[in-house]
């Protein structure tokens, strides 16, 4: 696991990063630009999100149809999505047509149509996927958790407002393109099949003469409701609980995570265990690490039926308060085996790690390598990790239902 | 790379697509049992019995079970489906004997009544989970619908009298059963070392008793019907059609799947312009699957009620258009660059390619490599997706909308 990572700045301050994986057929980049709902105004939620969406309705000399039958035709794989700090176009393909579905990409960052005569058409694809979500009471929850548990802007969901949805116009999408599709501040990754001098060229080529532009400071508002109950007609109650965890470059982040990794990862992990396998109590009971470039936090889920959430909150209150009296042997042993697996895997697919990297140069200006996260983990022992839970216990819940009945946070949510 | 296979005396399969240069080794039991295989008291057994190989063997509990896999890194789960129950992990190569034997330890699960109680609690909160998630139960009902009584209308679920009702002997009969080893594969595929998973199946499996598991296969009627259900808490409103496709072991199996890239695929398709461009419907999907005896063409259609009977209407005109036109060469290609390219980037992982090569084995005792999927999708012609297009009419659907309206006017 020895490949040496590739980087350069570009004048603008477009960040490429790239990682040669030879034994693969395929090429995957990952787009990170500064465009992300955090910079949606107050009360434009959803602007980010309905730009990401209008970006790709054409651009440079293709109208939306080209755009999409070309991509098709370079047989690339593709997705796009709007989180907080980021919109995000990455795709996969055969190695020999990458530099093609860069210079399609391009485009998109430079050149794109906004099309007026589409502008109603994104707007119903906007409301589609806002209407979506009130439909999928398991995603909903941990959005509603989200926003409670992070200050504004950083826990807002790019599906975005109604309200704001209804009325945003073209000039605010161009607007907003314009102050964040932008060099300084977009990253982009590669990893597959490459060479690179021909892959640095290629996006010189295509967006080394792209003008940077100034970024907008974030105003943080911390929040303000830890447990709220939504009512909801439904035979699950679901049940979402946060709690505060170091950010990804903190350096106790491999403590913290191998922490979680411990609550859940495995069947063997002690939500898995506790509130499925011995009580029976759900089919679905997770607890994730989750990052933003300066805050961490954990996130758990668990969907019960309603009858049953009472003890189901109860219990797994419980498992992530006893988390902090320590962990054992066996069990780090055990997320050491998986951890390391994982890692080996990862250099199956192109578009894993072409994801990991463009993330990596976010959160923390650099790329970790496999070696080096395989060396952090063979670090970890029960001292360095029961010392950071000593420090860093499990609690200040913010704890969200949904459901037909309210619950009672116990003593160990409050 | 290479495709390597052997047979027990009890009747066990064993075949692995063995490719040295892989960094992990992915391993699975194909069982063949599935939602068809069981009578009207049975339903969701074989689902429920999936869960119950993970709690425990005559030597291990199921704690001893979940510790081993996660020892051992891997990267595992189980699914059941109308035909199938399949147990597979993802390990580093060095692991590959200790995963095939805990694997097949599994797959003689000691069905312990009180760890059968516990479960039994899980699969009912797996049945409520489905109940509040879209579609609702809408994919199951629509199946009950279209195979009018056949067994591959049968829910992989069950009910929640169904399960609540069942008694663990009922389990153990249809494991005896169903779990022969004539009805199993051991199937793998990634950096696999092939003697010593022959060697391993021999020791582990070797001694399971045969028993008569033949499926029973009846040609499947096909019900045409539109049914409207209502769900009153969904803001959405859904709609699930079935409508006839080849088989399994149809040579025209991938035309079909090229025309439903073409008219339904989630992108840059036909329904894509039509219904989720102009953002008239949430998804507009055509995918084809495929079962003995029988497939399906399934259409998929998530909207705001508003729009539910319009773009029902929509889909229709847009089957009979294509029925009466077929496809353009332009669109073929399109398809072709498309598919082509997922097969590759699916391929690159062992634990993609252990479910090709599972079901190609499966169900047609075939093995297919990547560069022979490839060749058979670039040499379709139009002529062939006509053919399908003519055998099997998209128009000629059941249809199972559910949502909050009481009404939905069938598309003429």
């Amino acid at each position: 696991m020895n490949e040496p990572i590739y980087l350069h700045t570009f004048a603008n301050g477009l960040t490429l990063v790239a990682e040669p994986m030879d034994w693969l057929e395929s090429a995957a980049f990952t787009l990170l630009v500064p465009a992300g709902c955090a910079n949606d105004p107050p009360d434009r939620g959803g602007l980010s999100g309905f730009t990401c969406e209008m970006a790709l309705r054409g651009a440079g000399p293709r109208d939306s149809r080209r755009f999409v039958e070309d991509l098709d035709n370079l047989g690339v794989e593709r997705s796009e999505s709007v989180s907080d700090a980021h919109a995000r176009y990455s795709g996969a393909t055969l190695a020999a047509n990458l530099p093609q579905a860069l210079t399609v990409f391009a485009d998109v960052l430079r050149r794109p149509h906004l099309p007026a005569e589409q502008l109603e058409a994104g707007r119903q694809v906007m409301f589609q996927e806002f209407q979506a979500v009130e439909d999928e009471p398991a995603e909903k929850v941990m959005i509603e958790l989200r926003r409670r548990h992070y200050p504004d802007p950083w826990g807002r969901p790019s599906q975005g407002q109604r309200a704001a949805l209804e009325t945003i116009t073209l000039e605010e999408i161009r607007r907003q393109f314009a102050a964040h599709y932008r060099p300084n501040g977009t990253i982009l990754g590669v990893a597959g099949r490459f060479e690179w001098a021909r892959l640095k060229d290629v996006v010189g080529e295509l967006l080394g003469d792209w003008e940077p532009a100034d970024g907008e400071a974030i105003v943080e508002t911390p929040p303000d409701e830890r447990h709220a109950h939504l009512p909801f007609e439904s035979s699950q109650t679901q049940i979402g609980i946060a709690y505060p965890s170091v950010p990804y470059r903190h350096p106790d982040y491999f403590q913290a995570w191998g922490a979680v990794g411990v609550l859940s990862g495995g069947m063997s992990a002690r939500l898995f265990t506790e509130v499925r396998e011995r009580r029976g109590l759900c089919y679905s009971v997770y607890a994730t690490y989750h990052t933003l470039r300066d805050l961490g936090a954990v996130f758990c889920y668990a969907g019960t039926s309603a009858e049953r959430a009472q003890e189901t909150l109860e219990v797994t209150l419980r498992e992530l308060v006893r988390l902090a009296r320590g962990i054992e042997d066996p069990e780090l042993d055990r997320l050491k085996a998986r951890i390391k697996s994982a890692l080996v895997m990862q250099q199956e697919s192109s578009s894993a790690r072409s994801a990991v990297i463009a993330r990596d140069m976010y959160l923390l200006g650099r790329v970790r390598t496999l070696d080096e996260v395989c060396r952090r983990v063979d670090e970890l022992t029960c001292g360095s990790i029961n010392g950071y839970l000593a420090e860093h216990p499990p609690g200040a819940f913010t704890i969200v239902t949904l459901g037909p009945r309210a619950l009672e946070v116990p003593a160990e949510g409050l | 790379m290479e495709f390597l296979r052997a047979t027990l005396e009890n009747g066990l399969q064993i075949v692995a697509e063995c490719n040295p240069q892989a960094y992990s080794a992915a391993l699975g039991f194909f069982v063949n049992a599935g939602a068809r295989d069981e009578s009207e008291e049975l339903s969701g057994v074989s689902h429920f019995l999936e869960h119950m190989a993970f709690k425990g063997t005559a030597t291990r509990s199921a704690d001893d079970v979940n510790r081993r896999f996660d020892e051992m890194g891997a990267y595992y789960n189980a699914f059941t489906s109308e035909e199938n129950t399949v147990y597979y992990a993802a390990v580093l190569p060095v692991h590959q004997q200790a995963v095939v034997e805990l694997l097949a330890d599994i797959l003689r699960p000691a069905l312990r009544e009180e760890d059968f109680e516990t479960e039994k609690q899980v699969i009912l909160e797996e049945i409520r989970m489905y109940e509040d998630q879209p579609p609702f139960g809408a994919d199951e009902k629509c199946r009950a619908e279209h195979y009018a009584g056949h067994p591959l209308g049968k829910s992989v679920l069950g009910t929640r009298e169904s399960i609540g009702r069942l008694p663990v002997e009922a389990m153990r009969d249809y494991f005896h059963r169903r779990y022969s080893p004539a009805n199993i594969a051991l199937v793998g595929a990634g950096r696999i070392d092939f003697d010593a998973l022959a060697a391993s199946a021999r020791r582990w499996c070797g001694a399971w008793e045969p028993a008569d598991g033949r499926r029973v296969v009846e040609p499947a009627p096909r019900r045409l019907s539109f049914r409207v259900l209502r769900k009153p808490s969904a803001t959405q409103q859904y709609a699930v059609q079935l409508a006839a496709g080849p088989a399994a072991t149809d040579p025209d199996r991938y035309a079909a799947k090229l025309l439903a890239t073409v008219l339904g695929d989630d992108i840059g398709s036909r329904l894509f312009w039509e219904l989720i461009d102009p953002g008239l419907a949430e998804q507009a999907t055509l995918g084809h699957y495929e079962y003995e005896e029988a497939g399906v063409f399934m259409t998929y259609l998530s909207c705001d009620p508003d729009r539910a009977a319009d773009n029902l209407r929509r889909i229709l005109d847009l089957y009979r258009r294509a029925e009466t036109e077929g496809i353009t060469p332009a669109e073929l290609d399109q398809a072709k660059s498309k598919v082509s390219s997922r097969i590759v980037l699916s391929g690159e992982r062992p634990r993609g390619r252990l479910f090709t090569v599972g079901s190609d084995w499966v169900q047609r005792r075939q093995h297919r490599s990547v560069r022979d999927d490839l060749r058979s999708v670039a040499a379709i012609t139009r002529d062939e997706v006509a053919a399908v297009l003519q055998k099997y009419p998209l128009s000629q659907s059941t249809t199972v909308t559910i949502g909050p309206l009481a009404e939905v006017p069938e598309p003429q």
